[in-house]
């Protein structure tokens, strides 16, 4: 990587999220092949070893998340890229991250399913996947990059949230978004900010279960960690039936996230104050969005537009702001409805519609959102 | 060890694995366990280290103990990395990996407690169940041929595969003892007495019928080698399976990161 100066580079998402994971420090990396994830596990197999990191094709998706949940413990900061068939196996041991604690990045770069689906064709079937997809009570932090550069930022973002909130991160793209090649520019490593997780001092044992995140120490350091996901106490013991150990848990782990979704919670937002009609996009269906908002203002119409860059938790501010202004919302979304559900719950009595498509990779074009928006304000016009 | 009790039935065969492998560690001359790490899945013999042993620990998920025991050995290249997992555990769920890390010869040693069942969910018929045994989901009988775990690692690719049983304290406590010095992947079966949920359906009275099963059906691996299908049916072979030098998976992954560093060097 570049020393000190700004360099612009012409990169797919995929190169972009390998790029970004070894600026923030990635060393350790597991996959297992599949469409469209397979640049990212390349690239990092050629790029890994050069800075000391280490690059592992395993057997299959759970010995890949398995993997780098073992390096995380060693202190190594590590990660993974699948799309949803493997998203789908990896669920297990990512329930088993959450509840050890253990920081580690997942990017699922979404195809169309269920099932094997289209396996090279764009989609956004995972949004809820993403956030209910293990078993159990957790909550799950979500980033959705739109383009090649925001691939790189959100990526060394999921690396610095998963390091201070001590969690699993996924980074959710998607097949466009992936395998795009745009202009990117990359500032000086210096100016660009990345976390560490804290670590324990001498003699300090509590290691879990924090609402303030606990320190987290590494496998041979001396500390005589022991890792367990099933319900454990501060220093890790085993409690498989205590219902007051279990509850002050798995809440803590619940609200180390949710007291801090200000923290995490990022929109792009555009007259959300002053809109007759808003728009709720995220990924590659918002590059859409912008095409739509312009050509509905030369018709005089005022589109206000809330782009979710943190999909969970829910940016349910940004969101309620919008639906206080607009009279109508919608939400267009490569699936039959995910996010659509959520901004209606957060948006009460506004109206909020849904625009769908789903299929060979489809996007869904600016006109077909106009088109939404005409609907609504056809009469006034 | 941690001032907790062990969470095992009476009688049941993993107290004398616990003690076998804390007394090999001990007359290597470690002192404690800071020199090990050790990695466990689900079942019973998961819980031998996890949370007992004073050492660092992780208790993983049903079967994945391999792959993360497999970073970990990447990672900390200067620690023994030990596995302990069950039969379901180790060839049930978690086959593959077994496979793939014998096949790598990854650096962890992998202690496999054989109770021939899945004891801690009841009883059910496990991969190592003998033909015709009566459990919780063979009510009739077991239909199915149990899987030779020992003989699959060396196949494999094994740095060192062995079995014994716990009626053979003495020759498991040496097998550890020289498998912790060796390198690559190494693999001991422990043939381990589940007497709450295995002996009793399986029509053993106590503990001690079940230790002189055990003593009175093992036939050495060289014995075994000249004996016919028929003559082996029913018995437990014992003893060193393989014991090779191979590259093993840290050894090849730290030269290709040299080896990257130098072409990067050159260019």
């Amino acid at each position: 990587m570049q020393k000190t100066e700004t360099k612009t580079y012409f990169w797919s998402g995929n190169e972009a999220c390998v790029e970004a994971a070894i600026t923030a420090g990635c060393r350790f990396f597991a996959g297992y092949p599949i469409t469209p994830a397979n640049e990212i596990a390349e690239h990092m197999a050629k790029k890994l070893p050069k800075v000391n990191g280490i690059f592992m094709q395993m057997e299959d998706e759970l010995a890949s998340i398995g993997a780098v949940m073992g390096a995380s413990w060693c202190g190594v900061k590590a990660m993974t890229a699948t799309s949803g068939p493997g998203f789908s196996l990896m669920q297990e041991t990512i329930g088993w991250g959450f509840m050890t604690e253990t920081p580690c990045v997942i990017v699922d770069v979404q195809r169309l399913g269920p099932g094997t689906g289209q396996a090279t064709k764009c989609g956004q079937g995972d949004v809820m996947q993403s956030r209910w997809g293990t078993h159990g009570d957790y909550t799950a932090i979500v980033l959705s990059p739109n383009s090649v550069q925001e691939v790189f930022e959100l990526t060394i973002r999921a690396f610095n949230l998963a390091e201070k909130y001590r969690t699993p991160v996924i980074l959710l793209t998607d097949e466009t978004i992936a395998h795009v090649r745009e202009q990117i520019t990359i500032p000086p490593k210096e100016s660009i900010q990345t976390i560490d997780r804290k670590k324990p001092v001498a003699g300090e044992r509590k290691f879990f279960g924090s609402e303030e995140v606990a320190p987290m120490p590494a496998i041979g350091e001396g500390y005589n960690v022991a890792v367990t996901a099933s319900t454990h106490d501060e220093y890790g013991i085993r409690f498989t039936a205590d219902p007051l150990i279990h509850r002050r848990l798995v809440e803590s782990i619940n609200n180390k996230i949710r007291k801090h979704a200000d923290d995490i919670v990022d929109v792009e937002s555009y007259n959300a104050d002053d809109c007759q009609v808003g728009i709720i996009s995220y990924g590659c269906t918002s590059r859409s969005v912008y095409e739509t908002v312009e050509e509905a203002e030369k018709r005089g119409i005022k589109v206000g537009h809330v782009r979710l860059k943190t999909l969970w938790p829910f940016p349910e501010k940004p969101v309620k702001k919008l639906a206080k202004n607009a009279r109508k919302i919608i939400v267009p979304e490569m699936n039959l409805g995910q996010i659509f559900h959520e901004v209606k719950r957060v948006a009460c009595q506004t109206e909020v519609v849904p625009l769908n498509k789903i299929g060979g990779g489809e996007l869904i074009t600016p006109e077909e959102i106009l088109e939404k928006i005409l609907e609504g304000v056809g009469e006034n016009n | 060890m941690r001032d907790l009790k062990l969470p095992f039935c009476p009688g049941c065969g993993l107290f004398s694995l616990t003690n076998a492998f804390l007394r090999a560690v001990h007359e290597l001359g470690y002192e404690d366990l800071s020199n090990f790490v050790f990695c466990s899945g689900i079942g019973c013999s998961s819980w031998i280290p996890s949370p007992y042993f004073r050492a660092d620990s992780v208790h993983t998920l049903h079967g994945r103990s391999i792959p993360v025991a497999t970073s970990i050995a990447l990672l900390r290249p200067n620690l023994h990395v030990v596995v302990f997992g069950g039969d379901g555990d180790i060839v049930g769920i978690g086959l593959s990996h077994f496979v793939h890390a014998a096949r790598r010869n990854t650096d962890i040693l992998v202690i496999m407690g054989n109770n021939m069942v899945y004891g801690m969910t009841g009883g059910q018929v496990a991969p190592t169940t003998p033909l015709k045994a009566k459990t919780t989901t063979t009510p009739y009988g077991s239909f199915e041929h149990p899987l030779d775990a020992a003989k699959l690692a060396a196949v494999a690719g094994a740095a060192y595969s062995a079995r014994w049983t716990t009626a053979h304290p003495k020759e498991l406590r040496e097998s550890i003892k020289k498998a912790i010095n060796l390198k690559g992947f190494r693999f001991i079966e422990v043939i381990t007495q589940c007497p709450t949920a295995f002996g009793r359906r399986v029509g053993f009275k106590n503990v001690g019928e079940m230790l002189k099963w055990f003593k009175e059906n093992a036939v050495p691996v060289q014995q075994a080698e000249k004996m016919s299908q028929e003559e082996l049916e029913g018995k437990i072979i014992i003893g060193e399976f393989i014991q090779r030098r191979r590259t093993t998976l840290g050894e090849a992954v730290y030269a290709m990161i040299k080896g990257a560093q130098k072409d990067e060097k050159q260019s």
